[in-house]
């Protein structure tokens, strides 16, 4: 049982980071219909900052994530900038095609500066963020990832009912030329999902960083692991990202724990194409309102 | 003429895709305060023009290649419908086009994005009034509210960005007729209690020209009449093609050659 409870806790916590992951690639695609191949490279791209603040410029732990995350916000928006916009009326084949080509100089780029080695942040989170309960030790890092899990739900989740920015783009993801017409800056949405979406990504790719280590491919292959998140959530679907998420990532660490190791990896798709079988739209994939 | 007017389209031409020419020559004046019809059969390049003047041309690929587009005293042809908007030009898309997984709520904000954090609450009461219907579901999604709501909808949304001049393509499109004269009665009252300036593109021709103060009529691509709106509604070309009724008051028959003839002539 304790050892149950330990999988349930360390699936959800991974579950709430593959969620924010995906939440950021659902962002890209809802607002502009591009499925960015790159987003696991941003991830990557999260953790090397974060590590190059912390070990090498040994700057305060809670600034370096705040760098970092302003950092890749950054990053999103000058990616948007140089490479997204020039191609905006394009088929948008050729759009996908350049988050490929994205994907590979990225990882060239961070391949280049920080080489393929494993490497671990230094123990910096204070041990009495850990849960003990019985027999059961939840480790610090597990409590982070599911604190800064809920609390960026919560505040995208109020960000786009509420705050007219978050209600403007999703006008922009429902009827592009709609929003045009009322003046919503439709350049500006784009260049403010690819922000996001890097920064959230970033953030996962810390907090991922600190339970797993930080490797260029490791890092990179969570890009790929947000697919089958988002169609099992539907990929139209905040909240669905991170269902699917979750449900990714306790299915991979109860196959982890009980089962074998090795085949953590390939449960997920094989879930994937059992539940897209069910539901093809994934678990909640936008409804297409018809009026008839 | 004493006053310079709000809007003046000189001669332009619109080519989409650099190839296709839609509009060839087309001049068009709006006074302020006025309610300006541009009536028309299908693919006579009335929401080309609505384009033209918003803007909206550019994602579909055309252009205003001759000719300007003046707007109080600024040349607004080929610019962005992101500058256009904060102008004062609003379009209401033709067949409506409400953001569907928004609320009645929510689709009118967006309506306020060209003046993006400014107040709005004192606006929103303002559209209900002017929609009363509107108020009973503005929790619910755009997706699922009937055709006359949406039209409701749309314009409010588009009152929300204090327009100047707003362009109006096919209010009418597909509702019912009781529907459509509250809503005609309403246009009317937002160009008297609102100084709007209004571009009406209409199929429903009587409609139409019952509410406004002047009227274009295009055919493909040119403007080939215009004139005061009650003298468009007794001129007998425009009865005839237009309202439906032969030049003696019956119904027109395909008999009549002439009716062709006379029609070719326009052309």
């Amino acid at each position: 049982m304790e050892f149950f409870i330990q999988l349930l806790v360390n699936g959800i916590s991974i579950g709430f980071l593959y969620g924010l992951a995906a939440m950021g690639f659902v962002m890209i695609f809802k607002s502009s219909s591009v499925l960015n191949f790159a987003h696991g490279e941003l991830l990557a791209a999260g953790a090397f900052i974060f590590l190059t603040l912390v070990t090498w410029a040994k700057v305060p732990v809670f600034f370096a994530f705040l760098v970092t995350l302003a950092g890749s916000f950054i990053l999103g928006f000058i990616v948007e900038r140089l490479f997204l916009r020039p191609l905006i009326g394009e088929p948008l084949i050729y759009v996908i095609m350049l988050t490929v080509g994205l994907a590979s100089i990225f990882k060239g780029l961070m391949l280049l500066i920080w080489g393929g080695n494993l490497y671990i942040y230094p123990d910096f989170l204070p041990s009495n963020l850990s849960i003990q309960w019985g027999n059961i030790h939840i480790p610090p890092v597990y409590v982070v990832a599911i604190i800064i899990g809920l609390f960026f739900l919560t505040l995208f989740g109020l960000f786009f009912k509420y705050s007219s920015q978050g209600i403007y783009m999703r006008s922009v993801a429902d009827n592009q030329t709609a929003s045009l017409s009322l003046g919503v800056n439709v350049r500006r949405v784009f260049a403010l999902s690819w922000a996001i979406a890097a920064l959230v990504a970033g953030m996962s790719g810390i907090v991922l960083g600190i339970i797993n280590g930080i490797n260029v491919h490791d890092l990179s292959s969570v890009g790929l692991k947000v697919f089958p998140v988002v169609i099992l959530g539907g990929l139209d679907s905040i909240g669905g990202a991170i269902i699917g998420g979750l449900i990714i990532g306790l299915l991979e660490t109860f196959t982890g724990g009980y089962l074998d190791p090795s085949l953590r990896d390939v449960i997920p798709y094989i879930a994937l194409v059992f539940i897209l079988m069910v539901k093809p739209y994934g678990l909640f994939g936008l409804v297409e309102i018809e009026r008839v | 003429m004493s006053t310079t007017p709000l809007l003046q389209i000189n001669n332009i031409s619109v080519v989409y895709s650099d190839v296709i020419q839609v509009l060839k020559g087309v001049s068009l004046t709006v006074e302020k305060n006025t309610i300006v019809s541009l009536l028309g059969s299908n693919g006579a390049g009335k929401t080309t023009t609505l384009k033209a003047i918003s803007g909206l041309l550019k994602p579909e690929n055309g252009r205003v290649t001759d000719g300007t587009i003046m707007f109080d005293t600024k040349s607004v042809q080929n610019s962005a419908p992101e500058d256009i908007t904060r102008m004062g030009i609003i379009q209401v898309l033709e067949g409506r086009q409400p953001f569907k997984y928004l609320t009645i709520e929510e689709n009118l904000r967006v309506g306020t994005a060209t003046r993006w954090g400014k107040p709005y609450k004192q606006d929103m009461d303002m559209i209900y009034e002017y929609f009363p219907s509107l108020i009973k579901r503005r929790k619910s999604l755009a997706g699922y509210c009937s055709g006359g709501e949406l039209q409701m909808l749309v314009i409010g949304r588009a009152l929300l960005a204090h327009p100047k001049l707003l362009l109006l393509d096919e209010p009418s499109l597909g509702l019912a007729p009781l529907v459509v004269k509250e809503i005609f009665r309403i246009i009317k009252r937002i160009n008297e209690e609102q100084a709007t300036t209004i571009i009406l593109v209409e199929q429903n021709a009587n409609m139409a020209l019952q509410i406004a103060h002047y009227g274009y009529v295009m055919e493909n691509g040119k403007i080939v009449m215009e004139g005061k709106a009650e003298e468009l509604r007794e001129n007998p070309d425009v009865r005839e093609f237009y309202l439906g009724m032969g030049a003696s008051g019956t119904v027109k028959s395909y008999r009549n050659i002439k009716s062709y003839k006379r029609r070719k002539r326009w052309l």
